[in-house]
């Protein structure tokens, strides 16, 4: 990797590269670019292996309703100290997106979270079950279609 | 000093003694009088009220003056559980089995909001609303978290009530 090149010049060559499935974020405050969940997988390894951002950060979702899920990475590199967010789009009933554990293991126990909590599928994840909550808990309470019903008595 | 000296006969020297040094009671509230002094808590926190339950426990609020300091890591030895925090679904069970494995006669304390009644996790979807819908809770002692003055007082509570278990009964049903 050359450390010369600004975060700015990767994202603009992965851009290039993978014209019309990887595009920047604009309207973001800090470096992000948002990449198609087939392609995803692939470019986290090349960052990772190729422009030493090699340091996930944070791993999390969001849920923008009507059935859109977005997969949320943090990836850092610390020398030079460089971050950038990856989003990542799944949709449906039952939205997946491709799991990382194979090229950062402490990714496990944070997509097994974000299913726990947005029943996102980890597509290639060894271990998807619950971690936080109960095993017999119905629901993935973080999706906004989700109904608490108060106990109080 | 004027002394009549035919009461002076009268009395019998073992008597005398038997009324300074023997107390008459029954063997259950000997050992109520015991129990009440010497509760031994289990080794038990779920939350931020177990810390003020280790500051009760420590040198500063020291509960060991009344007796209660024996926090025992196996439920086997102990007779009180402070529940000192939220109980969500996944550890009730949890919660639970260690209360069963507890030696009866054991007590519990509700410690903090969330043992009394869930708490501000109350509408939450993952979290028990009350200790006592699981439990059989002896004294709610009220705070998030509250101080160990309180749990001082909680246990200064329950030691009324184990040592006047009749008057409880009657005042509370």
């Amino acid at each position: 990797m050359d450390k010369t090149t600004s975060l700015e010049e990767i994202i603009t060559l992965l851009v290039e590269k993978y014209e019309g499935r990887l595009e920047r974020v604009e309207d973001s405050l800090d470096a992000a670019i948002r990449v198609k969940d087939q392609l995803f997988f692939q470019v986290a390894k090349e960052l990772k292996e190729e422009h030493g951002l090699d340091f996930l950060t944070d791993l999390t979702a969001l849920d923008l309703g009507e059935g859109k899920f977005r997969g949320i990475y943090h990836l850092m590199s610390w020398k030079p100290y460089r971050l950038l967010r990856i989003e990542v789009d799944a949709s449906g009933e039952e939205p997946w997106l491709p799991s990382i554990t194979e090229l950062w293991p402490a990714a496990n126990v944070q997509e097994r979270e974000v299913f726990d909590m947005f029943g996102i599928i980890y597509d290639g994840h060894p271990n998807l079950t619950r971690i936080l909550l109960s095993e017999d808990f119905e629901g993935h309470p973080l999706r906004k279609s989700y109904v608490t019903k108060s106990r109080r008595k | 000093m004027a002394v009549n000296s035919n009461n002076l006969e009268k009395i019998d020297p073992v008597e005398e003694q038997v009324k300074k040094n023997i107390i008459m009671t029954t063997v259950d509230q000997a050992l109520d009088y015991a129990r009440a002094h010497s509760f031994w808590p289990v080794t038990f926190g779920l939350a931020c009220c177990a810390i003020e339950m280790m500051a009760a426990g420590g040198a500063r609020y020291d509960i060991a003056r009344f007796g209660y300091e024996v926090f025992r890591p196996s439920p086997r030895q102990a007779d009180l559980m402070i529940v000192a925090g939220t109980i969500t679904d996944k550890m009730a069970p949890l919660v639970k089995r260690i209360f069963d494995q507890m030696p009866e006669p054991k007590y519990v304390i509700a410690m903090g909001s969330c043992a009394i009644s869930g708490g501000p996790f109350a509408d939450s979807y993952h979290v028990v609303p009350g200790a006592d819908t699981i439990l059989p809770v002896d004294v709610y002692l009220p705070g998030c978290p509250p101080r160990p003055e309180a749990l001082i007082d909680a246990l200064l509570t329950l030691r009324e009530k184990v040592k006047n278990p009749k008057v409880v009964m009657e005042a509370h049903g």
